[in-house]
């Protein structure tokens, strides 16, 4: 272990800059954000992941936000584990109906101001599922949506573009 | 019969469907069916798969290296069930209940099991609504139901629950637990999953064999190269049609790609359940190193929508070879220190040794795939007991552990690690020229026509079963994921355990949620 350790320390870091915040979220955002909750946050968003019927496509590239090369953390996002702690609700897959109820409640439960982004293209509007009975067909068909990242699934690095543009609305519109 | 049968014997009896590729398929009576339960119930054949279609039952069956599939009629709606016999057989005649109101007759356990009441339809699949008259006192379509679900008690003093899910604290898929625990120890524990059921056969049905692909890659993310192999293989078998060589082995590169990158991601997060996060954070670098090899040689970090019916929609030149040989390379110069680290650090031993011990009994009555059914002793793997194109020309060893607690399913994917390696080696090296895929046919030229595939993907043997009509749509599509044959065993493995190993055993097993629930 203590070799594996050196090694880290010498070697450079696989940490990769910053990539520049998605314009079009963006511009998406300035509309529907609100300045007295971007005061209230600072900087910094806690995220709850709420899986609502996805392949679990999503979740691995969410899930590859933590790992070295994206260290989502440095940009003062972290991923916690109750809703109640919660400023983001990262919302994947189509909410299937056996699922929506555990949505709304976690919606219900994450405290105010707080921001829904809806991830993949099955959550944006169902995508492939749309039309089974099963599913109801998007994040917003049950709790309003702030922004959408699309892909199937999005790189993480289009997810990371997409939280920094959260992040730099907050900043940007800072008195 | 004064020997025991063999599914063998079976086979050569009447009833053999034509258009049942490769393997055969036989329309059965209930004398049969009933044989098959008892066979199945002695551990003398494995149940691979359980389906329906319109008004009829079919079972997957395999034994040694032989498969087939028996199919019983049930016109009032009835069969007699599988799971009274054997109870692997349980979750999936619950399931084909919910979906396509067919009663399993002796059935011991009568819950529903996708259907969570929430549909606003009863039997989705079933060929008549009036099916929906059998199930629960014949409550109707749009009638609110009772929400509740009993789950099975546990009796004794000092015993308290603990609900868990179905939204769960990390970043995976939801379902729900429901601990009963005596102090520390778990005395039982019951799964409720159907959470994430998206109606994907339904979906399937009357859709082109593209749609149909694209939704067989989205049953469960991880896998998605497996079922859409898996899919993609059925679907050539009902068709007769034979994709070019060149690529049935990229098919098995990415296939083992797949592996590699998903056995990283669980190594490293087991040792994480157990807080030894350095563990982690390398595996999750070669992780995200595969992920990027097969973003620049295939267009996609996944490798989704890559296998289509036919062949391959990508092609691997000499610079993704070269891409493919440096992550091989790199892989072999940082994954031993890893498997060293892991081996050598006693306190992460301490957790994974002797937890969650799957006895092999269970592993070959549930036919249990993948790492979970190696480490406890179950030596099959598709890729060798019913190999396929390019696997049957490759050179490669099946792990094989005994112990079966979770340091065996670690130790089985360290050894798959280093296979998987070598397959690519020679796959980078044999690589035929040629085309990678040939046309399929706008008809279906004999009638409507079936196939079957058994593909093994990185948690183990995905089943694929496919009937496509004369336009060469699909008139019914089964995909079984091989959770269902290990999440019931969770159940038993994490038994007199205590509740803070739950996560390791869990982790171990890395069962698939959206690939259960389809």
């Amino acid at each position: 272990m203590r070799k594996l350790l050196l090694e880290s320390l010498i070697r450079p870091p696989v940490t990769e800059a910053a990539p520049a915040a998605d314009a079009a979220a963006v511009a998406a955002l300035a509309a529907t954000l609100d300045r007295a909750a971007r005061q209230k946050l600072g900087r910094s968003l806690a995220i709850r992941e709420v899986d609502a019927g996805s392949c679990n496509a999503c979740e691995l590239e969410i899930h590859a936000l933590n790992n070295a090369f994206y260290d989502l953390e440095r940009f003062g996002l972290r991923f916690v584990a109750s809703p109640r702690h919660a400023d983001v609700l990262l919302v994947t897959g189509p909410v299937t109906k056996n699922m929506r109820e555990a949505l709304e409640r976690t919606y219900a439960a994450t405290p105010d101001p707080k921001w829904v982004v809806a991830v993949g293209n099955c959550a944006v509007d169902g995508g492939l599922f749309a039309g089974s009975y099963a599913v109801t067909g998007g994040v917003s068909e049950v709790i309003p949506v702030d922004l959408h990242i699309r892909g199937c699934p999005p790189r993480p690095i289009d997810l990371l573009m997409g939280l920094l543009a959260l992040l730099e609305q907050q900043d940007s519109r800072r008195p | 019969m004064s020997t025991v049968p063999t599914l063998l014997d079976l086979v050569t009896l009447n009833g053999r469907v034509e258009n049942h590729r490769p393997w055969p398929r036989i329309v059965v009576g209930e004398e049969t069916w009933q044989l098959a339960c008892e066979r199945l119930a002695a551990g003398q054949w494995s149940l691979l798969g359980l389906w329906a279609e319109d008004d009829t039952v079919h079972a997957a069956l395999g034994e040694a290296d032989a498969f087939a599939v028996v199919s019983l009629g049930c016109p009032d709606g009835r069969f007699p069930s599988l799971a009274r016999g054997h109870a692997p057989a349980q979750r999936l005649e619950r399931t084909i209940r919910d979906l396509f109101g067919l009663v399993a007759d002796g059935l011991p356990d009568a819950r529903p099991w996708l259907d969570h009441g929430r549909w606003g339809v009863r039997a989705p699949l079933g060929k008549s609504r009036e099916r929906s008259s059998l199930l629960q006192g014949g409550v109707g379509a749009s009638s609110a139901r009772d929400l509740s679900y009993p789950f099975l008690p546990a009796a004794g003093e000092g015993l308290h629950q603990i609900p868990v899910g179905p939204v769960h604290a990390g970043i995976i898929e939801p379902g729900h637990f429901r601990f009963t625990a005596n102090g520390e120890t778990v005395v039982r524990l019951e799964e409720r999953l159907g959470y994430v059921h998206k109606g994907i056969e339904a979906l399937m049905t009357g859709s082109d064999p593209w749609r149909a692909t694209m939704l067989a890659g989205r049953t469960s993310g991880d896998s998605t190269v497996a079922y859409a192999f898996a899919f993609s293989r059925a679907s050539e078998a009902a068709l007769g049609i034979e994709p070019p060589p060149r690529a049935h082995w990229l098919r098995a590169l990415m296939a083992e790609l797949e592996r590699l990158a998903n056995h990283f991601g669980d190594i490293g997060a087991i040792c994480n359940d157990a807080s030894f996060a350095l563990m982690h954070t390398h595996c999750g670098i070669l992780r995200e190193r595969v992920l990027r090899a097969a973003d620049g040689c295939f267009g996609h970090r996944l490798m989704r929508d890559c296998i289509a019916p036919g062949g391959v929609t990508i092609d691997l030149d000499d610079a993704g070879k070269n891409v493919l040989r440096a992550l091989v390379g790199e892989i072999r110069k940082r994954f031993p220190a890893l498997i060293d680290l892991y081996d050598n650090t006693a306190s992460l031993q301490d957790r994974t040794v002797g937890t969650g011990r799957l006895a092999p009994e269970l592993a070959r009555e549930y036919a249990a795939g993948g790492y979970v059914g190696r480490a406890s002793g179950r030596a099959f793997d598709a890729r060798r007991n019913l190999s396929y194109a390019p696997y049957d020309e490759l050179a490669f060893d099946v792990p094989v552990l005994e112990e079966g607690d979770v340091n065996a399913r670690v130790w089985i994917r360290v050894r798959e690690v280093e296979q998987s390696l070598a397959i690519i080696d020679q796959v980078l090296e044999r690589l035929p020229d040629g085309d990678t895929s040939v046309m399929l046919p706008l008809t279906n030229a004999g009638g409507p026509s079936e196939g079957v595939a058994l593909v093994e993907g990185f948690r183990g043997d995905v089943l694929a079963w496919v009937k496509l009509d004369r336009d060469t749509r699909i008139a019914r599509c089964h995909l079984r994921d091989p959770s269902w044959f290990q999440w019931p065993l969770l159940e038993a493995v994490i038994e007199g355990n205590i509740v803070a190993d739950f996560p390791l055993c869990n982790k171990s097993f890395n069962c698939s949620y959206s690939g259960h629930d389809i």
